[in-house]
């Protein structure tokens, strides 16, 4: 068995309880998992109920007033990627956010798109 | 810019490159190179998949495993945006490539010639789910030089994946990289549109 100083001390133990805690111990979002580079827009003009909310989630409606990736989000609140996602589960429940998934690059409307990241690239 | 038909006026594109390799070959030097780093953490729940997590046991012993990823982003233009994120190579940590490779415009494989067997999980991984990638080897200084051609065969790549030489310390190698890469995955996307043209060949 482990000995008991084991259970508490690890330097992970700090960060991880916290946010777990707040998202009542979940580790899946409810629905599908974003994509890391979705986009996220808070919907505008809607008053969110308050019963249910946390600082977290209104943290991620006040970065997403415009449209920031779950990654930008993630790093921004300095919290786990999988808390985030699950925030934005919640916020995606509520109808207080809109989410734009990533266009698959085969996908992409204009294939210039990928032209245009090369010419970017070059001007670094 | 607008797209037809679409409501995604005003909503950046977003292109994801993953950076990977084996520990220590130069992955956050690469992504510092070219841009800002950011760290992005996550943490993944260690027990089975579907398993409830009792709230008691679940603190009782370490659950998850903290990972944190190197995150830059390179503004191309308004509304076209590039993610890179650099990723532990070991095995143990492919939940997440599984996660971060699903839309990925391509990988870099960054290799390092006296422990070119860390970048076999690398190589293997993009193979198998067909993401495009390149092979970036970093020129360690003191690091005995190797003809991109040797790397290519002694990683047996197939013969369209690029091999580069490159120093991940300066911002216009590590470009270079990510400019190979695109043009990779630009041919590739191509490629797969056009299939008559692969079987047509001499």
């Amino acid at each position: 068995m482990a000995p008991p100083e084991d259970r508490w001390l690890d330097q992970d133990a700090g960060p991880v309880v916290r946010p777990y805690a707040l998202i009542g111990g979940r580790t899946r979002p409810a629905g599908e998992t974003l994509d890391v580079i979705a986009m996220i827009i808070a919907v505008r003009g809607v008053s969110p109920d308050p019963v249910g909310l946390e600082p977290e989630h209104r943290a991620v409606l006040r970065l997403s007033a415009l449209p920031i990736s779950v990654a930008d989000l993630a790093a921004d609140l300095d919290l786990p990627l999988g808390v985030v996602q699950i925030l934005l589960g919640d916020l995606r429940e509520r109808s207080l956010i809109t989410v734009h998934n990533p266009i698959p690059p085969a996908r992409l409307p204009d294939p210039k798109i990928l032209k245009e990241v090369v010419d970017g690239l070059r001007r670094l | 810019m607008a797209y037809a038909g679409s409501d995604r006026a005003g909503v950046p594109v977003s292109i994801k490159i993953l950076i990977a390799g084996g520990f220590g070959v130069g992955k956050t030097t690469l992504v510092g190179s070219v841009t800002e780093i950011r760290p992005l953490r996550t943490e993944e729940p260690l027990t089975a998949p579907g398993t409830r997590v009792d709230a008691l046991h679940g603190v009782e012993r370490k659950t998850t495993t903290t990972v944190a990823l190197d995150f830059g982003r390179i503004t191309i233009r308004d509304n076209l945006v590039v993610y890179l994120f650099g990723t532990p190579g070991q095995e143990r940590f492919w939940f997440m490539w599984d996660e971060l490779s699903r839309g990925a415009l391509g990988a870099v494989v960054l290799a390092d010639t006296r422990r070119l067997a860390d970048s076999f999980p690398s190589v293997d991984y993009f193979e198998k789910h067909h993401v495009p990638f390149v092979v970036a080897v970093n020129c360690f200084d003191g690091a005995r030089r190797y003809d991109p051609k040797a790397v290519q065969s002694a990683l047996d790549l197939e013969s369209h994946v690029p091999v580069v030489l490159c120093d991940a310390r300066k911002t216009s190698s590590g470009k270079d990289v990510l400019i190979a890469l695109v043009e990779h995955a630009i041919a590739t996307i191509k490629r797969n549109s056009e299939p008559s043209a692969e079987v047509l060949a001499p």
